[in-house]
C-alpha cells in the first residue's frame, strides 16, 4: 500500500473539523429540542418532531437542495446572514458543517431525548422543592443523569456528520481543501482513473473512525444501563 | 404560621375535595392509604396543580385557580421529604445536603449545615453516594437536605414508610430533636396514627378525599379513645 499523501491527510483533517464543528454546534439546540419533546406537552409538538426527523427520511439531496434555497447566497436566511453577520455558507467548509449538522441533528436529538426520558422525574420535582428553577433543575439534575445518552447521541451524530455525502455535495459542491470531506474525496478518487488505491486507503480510514465511534457509543450506553440498575 | 388548603382535584376515579387549616407545631395528616394525603402535600409543594382551589401560606397565596395565581415550586420555600428519599444519585451525601441551601444562599437564617449534620448524625456518611446508604440513612439525609433549604414549612410524607422498624425508632428521636431545636412548622402525613400521636399539636383526618376531622391533638386523642 502506498504512502499517505498530504492531500489525503488534509481531507481527514477537514472532515474531522467539519464533523466536530457540526456536532458541537448542534449540542445546545439538540438538548433544547430533546428536552421539549421529552418533558413538555405543547401545541405543535408532533409537527416539531416530524420536522426534526425529516433529514433522516428524505433523500439527502433534497436536504441539500433545501439548504441551498434557504442558506445559499440567494437564500432568505443566507442573504441576511451574509449581510449582517458576514457568515457565508455556499461553497465554504462552514456550509459543509451546516449540512453535516442538519443531517446528524435527528440522531443527536433522539439519543438525548431517550436519555432525558429515562431520568426519573421525581428527582426533578425534589430539586424544584429545594429551590432550583427549571433551568437549574435541567443543568444540575436532568443533564448529568442523562449524560451517557446525550454523549452517545453526540458520538453517533459525529460519525454521521463525518460520513455525510448527498446533502453536502448538493449544497456546497466538492471543492478540494474547502468542502471535500472524506466521503466526497472517496467519490472523487473512484471517478478518477487509477484512483482505487487512494480510495481504498480513505475507505479503511473512514471505517476505522466509524467503528471507533460506534464502540464508544455502545460503551456509554452500557454504562447508562449499569448506573440505572 | 398558618396554612390554608381548599382544593378539589380529580385523578381518574379519585376525587379530592378538602378544606383544612394548619398552624404552628406539628400537624398530623392521618388517614388510610389512598385517602388523598399525598395529593394535598403535592398541591402545597407545587408538585401538583389542583383542578380548582386555593393554597395560602401565611399571607402569601401560592395557588388560586380563580385568580390564575400559581407560585412555582422553587419559589415556595416549602421543604418536602417524600415517601422515597429521592436523593440525587450522582451527588454525594454532602452535595445532596447542600443542594437546596445553595439556591437559597441569599436568604438569611436557617439551620447551619454543621448543626444538621450533628443532629442527624450524618458526618460518617458525607463522602458517600446515596446508593451506598441504608434506607434509614437515606431518609435522614433527605430530612437534612429539606431542612437546609431554609423552609418556612416542612412537609413530611410518611417519611418512615420505606424504613424498617429498627430504623424508624432511630429516625423519630432525630425528628424530635430537630423540632425542639427549631420551631419549623411541619405537616406529617401518616396512616399509622400511633406514629405521631405523642408528637402532634393538631390533627387532620382524611378519608376518601374528604376531611373527616380537623382539630387539636387533644380532641383527636379523646375521639380516637371514644372510637375504640
Amino acid at each position: 500500500m502506498s504512502e499517505w499523501t498530504g492531500g489525503e491527510l488534509a481531507v481527514v483533517w477537514l472532515s474531522l473539523e467539519v464533523a466536530g464543528v457540526a456536532t458541537l454546534a448542534s449540542v445546545l439546540p439538540a438538548l433544547g429540542v430533546a428536552w421539549l419533546l421529552a418533558r413538555r406537552r405543547f401545541w405543535g409538538r408532533s409537527l416539531l418532531n416530524v420536522v426534526i426527523h425529516l433529514p433522516l427520511v428524505v433523500p439527502p439531496v433534497v436536504t441539500g437542495f433545501l439548504l441551498l434555497r434557504v442558506f445559499g447566497r440567494q437564500g432568505v436566511v443566507g442573504t441576511w446572514l451574509e449581510q449582517y453577520l458576514g457568515l457565508q455558507f455556499s461553497f465554504r467548509w462552514t456550509g459543509a458543517a451546516l449540512a453535516a449538522g442538519v443531517m446528524a441533528f435527528p440522531l443527536v436529538v433522539r439519543a438525548a431525548r431517550l436519555g432525558i426520558e429515562n431520568v426519573d422525574r421525581q428527582f426533578e420535582e425534589s430539586a424544584a422543592t429545594l429551590g432550583a428553577s427549571p433551568l437549574w433543575v435541567f443543568v444540575t439534575i436532568t443533564l448529568p443523569l442523562a449524560l451517557p445518552g446525550v454523549l452517545a447521541g453526540l458520538i453517533i451524530g459525529f460519525a454521521k456528520a463525518l460520513g455525510e455525502f448527498g446533502a453536502t455535495i448538493t449544497f456546497v459542491s466538492n471543492i478540494p481543501g474547502e468542502t471535500q470531506t472524506l466521503a466526497l474525496a472517496i467519490y472523487t478518487q473512484l471517478e478518477r482513473p487509477g484512483g482505487e488505491t487512494a480510495a481504498m486507503r480513505l475507505v479503511w480510514l473512514s471505517v476505522g473512525i466509524s467503528v471507533l465511534a460506534l464502540v464508544a457509543s455502545e460503551a456509554l450506553a452500557r454504562s447508562t444501563n449499569r448506573s440505572e440498575s | 404560621m398558618s396554612l390554608v388548603v381548599e382544593v378539589t382535584h380529580t385523578v381518574g376515579r379519585f376525587h379530592l375535595d378538602v378544606r383544612l387549616q394548619s398552624g404552628a407545631g406539628l400537624t398530623a395528616l392521618v388517614g388510610p392509604s389512598g385517602a388523598g394525603k399525598t395529593t394535598i402535600l403535592n398541591a402545597v409543594a407545587g408538585v401538583l396543580r389542583p383542578d380548582r382551589g386555593l393554597v395560602r401560606l401565611d399571607r402569601e397565596v401560592l395557588v388560586d385557580t380563580e385568580a390564575g395565581t400559581w407560585r412555582a415550586s422553587h419559589r415556595r420555600l416549602v421543604g418536602y421529604v417524600f415517601q422515597e428519599p429521592r436523593l440525587f444519585p450522582h451527588l454525594t451525601v454532602r452535595q445532596n445536603l447542600l443542594y437546596g441551601r445553595w439556591f437559597r444562599r441569599h436568604l438569611a437564617g436557617g439551620i447551619s449545615p454543621d448543626e444538621v449534620i450533628e443532629l442527624l448524625n450524618l458526618s460518617p456518611l458525607l463522602a458517600r453516594r446515596p446508593a451506598r446508604l441504608s434506607g434509614g440513612e437515606k431518609q435522614r439525609v433527605a430530612l437534612g437536605r429539606a431542612l437546609l433549604a431554609k423552609p418556612r414549612l416542612l412537609l413530611l410524607d410518611e417519611p418512615l414508610a420505606s424504613v424498617d422498624q429498627t430504623h424508624r425508632n432511630e429516625i423519630l428521636p432525630y425528628l424530635d430533636r430537630l423540632r425542639a431545636a427549631h420551631d419549623i412548622p411541619a405537616v406529617y402525613v401518616t396512616h399509622t396514627w400511633a406514629e405521631v400521636a405523642e408528637r402532634a399539636t393538631q390533627v387532620v383526618e382524611i378519608d376518601h378525599g374528604k376531611v373527616v376531622f380537623c382539630g387539636s391533638a387533644l380532641e383527636a386523642r379523646s375521639r380516637m379513645n371514644v372510637g375504640r
